[in-house]
């Protein structure tokens, strides 16, 4: 017979900690990785058609004129801190720390989640002042289509975040509530990957060939 | 128990390891572009190969995807959307591009 194996799902194993839960998570968290996958294809598309739309400018504003580095520089840093910190939340949750610690760092995490959000908006709404709104060229178009895309995701990842926290008060902490944990943080993950592909793409790439 | 806060200080460090090679990344990547300007292809090349690295980091130390034995195919899923993908993406710029050579529109 062969030894059971020692990871069976994406994202941090709870393992032999909590049998239960990490039973129940195993088959809904490989469903939930599927769903990310046709997810990723979703933001693939509007990625391709960013890039083909690239030069689609009519003589609005550019991406030299829209983009502000700095900004980005710090929705990057404090994307990546979340991305951290929904791991030590995780790993809380795991090593069985006392549950003021997971609450603790999701909460940061939704801080984190929040300011990033804030940042985003901001950036748009200088954006729309200097005249840099989807309708004004194909180039802003596909813009708006994929970045803003990408900040309803962060958006839905808040809000789960605080229903999460409701269940927790109410419910406790039962295997179902631990095994929706789990996916939120393989989700939260996976929105830090996207956005390194925004970075990449639309900024440095818009600042390169646009 | 002492095994167990052992495992516990081996799976943080994995994470700590994770947020600084990518911090490192991202670093490299803005400072790339501050420093020696991003209009040139060059650069933006070493920026797109920081990205993919980044990317790789990422899966590797938070998502806990490498090539270890795992009972699902989580791997083979990553790799089948990423051939998904280039099939999307680049085929698109394929043949967008093409048409508009062929249409002598600007550079595309």
């Amino acid at each position: 017979m062969k030894p059971a194996p020692t990871h069976s799902y994406p994202g941090l194993n709870l393992g032999r900690g909590r049998p239960g839960a990490h039973k129940a998570t195993e088959v809904v968290t490989f469903g939930f990785w599927v769903f990310l996958m046709s997810d990723l294809v979703y933001f693939g598309l509007m990625f391709g058609v960013y890039i083909t739309m690239i030069d689609a400018q009519a003589g609005g504003p550019g991406p030299h004129e829209l983009f502000d580095l700095y900004s980005i520089f710090a929705q990057t840093l404090i994307l990546l801190t979340s991305s951290l910190t929904v791991g030590l939340a995780m790993l809380a949750l795991k090593y069985d720390l006392p549950r003021g610690r997971i609450v603790l760092w999701f909460a940061v995490t939704l801080l984190l989640g929040l300011s990033f959000l804030f940042l985003e908006i901001r950036d748009f709404m200088s954006m729309a002042d200097k005249g840099g709104i989807p309708q004004r060229s194909g180039f802003l178009s596909a813009l708006y289509g994929l970045v803003p895309l990408h900040g309803l995701h962060v958006a839905a990842g808040c809000v789960w975040l605080v229903v999460l926290g409701i269940q927790l008060r109410v419910m406790g902490m039962t295997d179902l509530v631990v095994s929706r944990m789990v996916r939120l943080a393989l989700f939260w993950h996976f929105l830090d990957l996207i956005w390194i592909g925004i970075i990449t793409i639309v900024y440095f790439g818009g600042l390169t060939y646009g | 128990m002492d095994r167990h806060s052992e495992l516990h200080r081996r799976e943080r460090r994995r994470y700590v390891i994770g947020y600084g090679g990518s911090l490192l990344l991202t670093l490299a990547m803005f400072g790339a572009a501050h420093w020696f300007g991003i209009e040139t292809r060059g650069v933006y090349l070493t920026i797109g190969l920081l990205g993919l690295a980044q990317l790789i980091v990422q899966l590797v130390y938070f998502l806990h995807i490498d090539r270890r034995r795992s009972s699902r195919e989580d791997l083979d899923l990553v790799l089948f959307s990423t051939l998904v993908l280039l099939i999307i993406i680049g085929g698109t710029v394929w043949i967008l591009g093409n048409l508009a050579m062929r249409m002598h529109m600007p550079v595309m």
